[in-house]
């Protein structure tokens, strides 16, 4: 299916067909991987300093040369949480898990019958469809966001998460459109006559032939859907205040003017990054798929 | 307004032949396609329109009195603008810089990762992580964690590394204030080579092995083979990487409000727009740019869809 899930065939076929050469490998081999580890560890590196800062103290975490073996402390997720300012970071992260899971699902709702009508019984045209809804992801979101803002606030809907929850689910929709497609071709036309001759109906097919085979497709889709959204920040802060204020925006205002704040921010970002991190873990072979809305298997 | 149009003319977009509509199996097919379709025209198709209309408008939410026709007034303050000129040339710097230097640093990440060796998963998981630190995250971590003069990482390195041959007095730069754009920058490669990477992998990894092989075995160096066989290759996820980052480093606000909040030259598009609309409040003005950068990005998002669309052609020929 994706030829990064693949990985584990490819290198079995080289080594078997490059024994041949082995007396000149292993050398220039071994540098090679210690390249790739070197570049790996530097790239790695902010985020692990990321995750040492938040455990250390204030105090800890500030100082030059970086003190790599301070004692680990809680204390900056505890400032995180509020033990000293009163102000919960739960909110925003509630309201960026809203957003994030009902525009992911919206998304779904609207993306599979209509990638169900670009691949299994496409229209006429399918393509124009299909390259019409990429298009309108080349545009660039901050020249639509003045008369969106403008329309909010008219209608009384500005702070409002429903106003993000719309957008986002706009914002991903071509993304899903063209991975649910990409996806839902790979269903076999044989499976589908096969299924119309034994008499089966249009929701008997759905859940018995072209399910199972795009079940982990729609997950995928779903999880980048998801990170998409969790991130956003422009419209965020634009379109919304105090009550739907969402964790990238209340990120943002967390870095104080005055006293030592680096184990905190530290701690936020970590805890804000936390459920974008176990998801592309989880999916990261369906990333780039879905990062290139499909073209790439 | 829509580059949609621009991609679907070459297409030929002829009237359907008369008596089309009247099939019913036709309307049953298009039917699961409406909503979506209906969905993202009001959603992201309106909002360009009205920004169009009022991009000729004189609108200050300032001044609510004198809101009126405009003409091409916006158009000329957003051309003779120094800042918008700036921005402009800014966002180019910064989009083109990201995009290359991501891509190289990809592809020679891409080209060791499918080699064999030990620990290959683990280097390739490391250097995901990246791309999964939410943008305003990673930008605050550079910002404080790495690029603070006082106590971040990079001047902490120098300071331990000259304690280490016994000198006291480490160069401690001001990273943001003395390359303010290159800091953005930087800032944004390590977040988007995972991204080039995992596309150069996946391209990589679809190579024909077999011809590979053969050629190997003729007395094909391993330059010939990278030069005349994996590169060739490469070439369409190459520029599907390319345009892909352009697309969305075009489009960045995060790392530019965050690092510097678009001080010292690193004002981009997008951040100038915000500023315009969010502080300043003259939509007029705000509209015209957004029309610009629109129209700038039909050019880049028509290749875009080339690439991408000739992808597409394969794929359907397989």
């Amino acid at each position: 299916m994706s030829s990064v899930t693949d990985t584990a065939p490819v290198p079995a076929t080289r080594t078997a067909a490059g024994e041949p050469r082995k007396p000149r490998k292993p050398r220039g081999g071994f540098f090679l991987g210690l390249a790739a580890w070197i570049i790996g560890i530097l790239f790695v590196l902010p985020v692990v300093w990321m995750v040492i800062t938040s455990f250390h103290s204030e105090t800890d975490a500030a100082t030059n040369p970086p003190s790599l073996g301070a004692p680990l402390t809680l204390q900056g997720y505890r400032e995180f949480f509020g033990a000293s300012t009163g102000t919960s970071p739960w909110p925003p992260l509630a309201n960026s898990m809203t957003a994030s899971v009902l525009s992911t699902l919206l998304v779904l709702l609207l993306a599979i019958p209509a990638a169900y009508a670009l691949s299994i019984r496409p229209v006429r045209k399918w393509t124009d469809v299909l390259f019409f809804f990429l298009s309108t992801k080349m545009l660039p979101i901050v020249a639509g966001l003045l008369p969106i803002y403008l329309f909010a606030q008219s209608v009384g809907l500005l702070d409002n998460i429903w106003l993000l929850i719309i957008f986002y689910t706009s914002m991903n929709l071509p993304i899903a459109v063209w991975m649910m497609r990409s996806f839902l071709a790979e269903v076999p036309v044989e499976m589908l006559e096969a299924a119309a001759v034994d008499g089966a109906g249009l929701t008997r097919t759905l859940r018995s032939v072209v399910l199972p085979v795009v079940a982990p497709g729609i997950a995928a889709t779903s999880l980048i859907c998801f990170i998409f959204s969790w991130n956003e920040l422009l419209f965020a802060r634009v379109l919304t205040a105090t009550v739907a204020q969402t964790a990238p925006v209340f990120l943002t205002g967390f870095v104080t003017s005055q006293g030592l704040f680096l184990a905190k921010v530290c701690a936020a970002a970590v805890v804000v990054s936390l459920p974008v991190i176990i998801a592309g873990f989880a999916a990261q072979d369906k990333l780039v798929q879905g990062l290139s809305m499909g073209a790439v298997k | 307004m829509s580059v949609a149009v621009d991609t679907e003319a070459p297409e030929g977009r002829a009237a359907p032949p008369p008596g089309t509509l009247r099939r019913t199996g036709d309307w049953a097919r298009r039917a699961p396609l409406l909503p979506a379709l209906i969905f993202t025209i009001i959603v992201t198709q309106l909002p360009f329109v009205a920004t169009l209309v009022i991009s000729f408008m004189n609108w200050n939410a300032y001044y609510p009195d004198e809101r009126g026709f405009a003409g091409l007034d916006n158009f000329r303050r957003v051309f003779t603008d120094v800042n918008m000129r700036e921005s402009v040339v800014t966002t180019i710097i910064l989009t083109v810089a990201v995009v290359l230097v991501s891509l190289v640093l990809g592809l020679v990440i891409a080209l060791l990762l499918d080699r064999k060796f030990r620990g290959r998963g683990a280097v390739r998981t490391m250097m995901i992580t990246p791309f999964l630190i939410v943008p305003v995250a990673a930008a605050l971590l550079w910002k404080h964690a790495l690029y603070n003069p006082e106590y971040g990482l990079l001047n902490g390195s120098l300071t331990a590394l000259w304690k280490l041959f016994g000198s006291d007095d480490a160069p401690q730069p001001e990273w943001l204030t003395n390359n303010p754009l290159i800091a953005v920058e930087v800032a944004l490669i390590w977040q988007w080579t995972p991204f080039m990477m995992l596309i150069l992998l996946a391209g990589l990894q679809s190579r024909p092995l077999d011809v590979i092989e053969a050629a190997r075995i003729d007395g094909a160096s391993s330059w010939d083979i990278f030069r005349y066989m994996t590169l060739p290759h490469l070439r369409q996820y190459l520029e599907l990487g390319a345009l892909l980052g352009s697309i969305y480093i075009v489009q960045n606000f995060d790392a530019v409000f965050t690092i510097t909040s678009g001080g010292l030259g690193t004002a981009n598009l997008p951040y100038t727009i915000y500023q315009t609309f969010y502080n300043a409040h003259d939509y007029g003005r705000a509209s015209a740019a957004g029309v610009v950068v629109v129209i700038g990005t039909i050019v880049i998002a028509t290749l875009a869809l080339r690439t991408v669309s000739s992808l597409f052609r394969e794929e359907n020929a397989r």
